[in-house]
């Protein structure tokens, strides 16, 4: 095409909205000129797909919005309305409770990939701390949504989590009453969940996703070989083993949006309690705060802080265990902020670093796993046993790793991408 | 001379650093006031205070070794009114062995008037607040054991509320201020040592009757 053609009626909208507004140029930046490494792999879907469910989450919330009551008489029944009478109500529900759910488990594997791979590394490490920053409040906006239905799990969860807060020595007992509004989880804390739930928590949320991709598109994507593409450039300054993000990585990513919901239709469909575990059978009594739950357990992304919470059972230092078990937990959460300061490894990806450090990435997974699963049931002196082991597994691989990544013998890695 | 001039001179970054500071000890001042209505608006409310007003309970029915039901709640919070036999008060006065707190040496957790081997004004009666000082669960009393077991953590509390050693709990339950009515009626909720309060909050209307 000539420039002196004539430009048709799209061009020219185009040029018109240019003029006044950087389109052309985010889309360059961002998507068709942004170059992505072309070795991402499978590893690499988990961030679209937490982008996915949370338009999912925002907009069955928004709907749920429409028909639940945030009152303490009327927040179980209106659920149940919802689930019964409002039209395709149980779907819009059930696809928000599946969605809290799967937007854990697409976040957790998420974070696996840059531990895996070494994405918490220079020049990366903003990005690992506000991506950290996200999880926290999906943590907050978790236990928020959870007490909304007002079952009787939601009750005795949030009763138990905010008892967390009494541990803190002096201002725990008054700052747990500051929380809840009132002597016990009442009418008033489900309000002010529900506001925080809605309102506060997503918009926060939000922002930290956009700072989140601001920063990944200035550094640019990590990858398996934990080498940086922009060290070799052509001659135009793209990077030699880049590909555009579109449509190279899009399409990618909407295929896995296809599967992803496929997999979760079919989690919605057909087992969205998933045995107790997304959605658990004392909520289906409405709260009674007179009758504790035979188990009370927090939903499964949370039970293994949980069972390291249960799992400190010693006072130190003339301080209470219940203390030292709020102590454990909060470390346990923020300690993976350390990350980018603790690893001394010369190499950033699993591929290339010694045994130790797979060893310890395998420990790490199992002791996790582990401690969510005992965090779903009874304690005995034996899991409790177990659970402190796992508890030691998951702080040496942090706290150690400083020495190990640095003591072993690592590969090196290639020049250019594989 | 010029506006541009002036605005670089070295007078003028003297009067602009003083307006700053001055604008800015302001603003956090105003940001500190403004912080209190927020803050103290997450308070208990004059509706959640009331509705923590002072209970009876009727206790003319509670048998000795049971627990008062259907159970009282005085501010939200489950109440264990139970009675106790000749048998149990002996034991609350004899095994004392496997207790973290027998003496109740730890003195928020309970009135004056509590500290003593039962926790309570009267032996053959104890009144306990029914959230276990671990994690705020609510325990359950077994008769048979003659104890109160919390089946969250596995906390276990003797017929006085008093936590057994070895177990999550780091505290006794709480005993609520109480008072006797009558032989018939307990107060939660007032420690009735001044005998013209107790007939007020008798007769406040706020006061439930259970």
């Amino acid at each position: 095409m000539a420039a002196s053609s004539p430009a048709g009626p799209l061009t020219r909208l185009m040029a018109w909205v240019d003029e006044r507004f950087p389109l052309t140029r985010a889309i360059e930046d961002h998507a068709t000129k942004y170059y992505a490494p072309k070795n991402v792999n499978f590893w690499y879907l988990f961030g679209a797909l937490s982008l996915v469910v949370l338009v999912m989450q925002l907009l069955t919330g928004l709907w749920l919005t429409m028909s639940y009551v945030p009152s303490g008489d009327g927040a179980f029944a209106s659920v149940e309305y919802i689930m019964r009478d409002v039209e395709y109500g149980d779907l819009i529900r059930l696809a928000h409770s599946t969605g809290a759910s799967a937007f854990f488990a697409v976040v957790y594997l998420h974070m696996f990939r840059a531990l895996a791979y070494g994405s918490y590394r220079k020049p990366r490490e903003l990005l690992w701390l506000i991506g950290m920053a996200i999880y926290l409040v999906l943590m907050a906006e978790g236990f928020f949504g959870y007490l909304l239905p007002w079952g009787n799990m939601s009750y005795w969860a949030g009763q138990v989590i905010v008892s967390l807060v009494g541990a803190i020595p002096f201002f725990g007992e008054g700052l747990m009453e500051w929380v809840r509004g009132d002597y016990g989880i009442s009418d008033i804390t489900l309000n002010r969940f529900f506001a925080l739930h809605v309102v506060a928590l997503p918009i926060a949320l939000i922002a930290l996703v956009f700072v989140h991709i601001v920063a990944l598109h200035h550094v640019g994507s990590n990858n398996p070989d934990g080498i940086e593409i922009k060290d070799h450039k052509d001659a135009s300054g793209v990077p030699l083993d880049g590909i555009p993000f579109h449509p190279y990585c899009t399409v990618h990513d909407f295929q896995a949006t296809v599967a992803f919901l496929f997999i979760f239709c079919a989690i919605m469909f057909f087992a969205p309690e998933m045995f107790g575990y997304f959605l658990e059978k004392p909520n289906f009594e409405q709260a009674d705060p007179l009758k504790t739950p035979d188990v009370i357990a927090p939903v499964w992304y949370y039970t293994p802080f949980y069972s390291m919470l249960r799992a400190t059972t010693f006072p130190m230092f003339g301080l209470a265990a219940k203390f030292w078990g709020l102590v454990v937990m909060g470390a346990a959460i923020l300690i993976p902020m350390m990350l980018p300061w603790l690893d001394r490894s010369p190499v950033k990806s699993m591929r290339y670093k010694g045994l130790a450090s797979k060893v310890m990435l395998a420990l790490l997974v199992v002791s996790f796993f582990v401690l969510g699963y005992l965090g779903t049931i009874h304690t005995t002196p034996m899991t409790t046993a177990i659970a402190q082991i796992c508890t030691l597994i998951y702080f040496a691989y942090f706290v150690l790793m400083p020495w190990y990544t640095r003591i072993e013998k690592t590969k090196t890695p290639p020049e250019r991408v594989t | 001379m010029s506006i541009d001039k002036d605005a670089t001179s070295v007078e003028s970054k003297g009067r602009r650093y003083f307006l700053i500071g001055m604008t800015s000890a302001a603003s956090v001042a105003g940001a500190i006031g403004a912080a209190v209505p927020f803050v103290k608006s997450w308070t208990p409310s004059a509706k959640a205070r009331s509705a923590g007003a002072p209970k009876i309970c009727d206790i003319s029915r509670l048998r000795p070794g049971e627990i008062l039901a259907p159970m009282p709640a005085w501010r939200g919070k489950p109440c264990f009114i139970v009675g106790r036999t000749p048998e149990d008060v002996k034991r609350l006065e004899t095994e004392q062995d496997d207790l973290a707190d027998a003496a109740s040496e730890k003195l928020d957790r309970q009135p004056a008037y509590a500290r003593n081997p039962w926790r309570s004004r009267r032996p053959e009666l104890g009144v306990y607040i029914g959230i276990c000082t671990h994690l705020g669960c609510s325990p359950k009393h077994r008769s048979e054991e003659g104890d109160f077991y919390c089946p969250c953590h596995g906390s276990r509390f003797d017929l006085a509320g008093r936590v057994v050693k070895g177990v999550p709990a780091p505290d006794n339950l709480d005993v609520p201020p109480y008072s006797y009515l009558s032989d018939t009626e307990i107060i939660i909720g007032v420690d009735g040592v001044d005998e013209e309060d107790l007939a007020a909050a008798t007769h406040d209307a706020s006061t439930e009757r259970a």
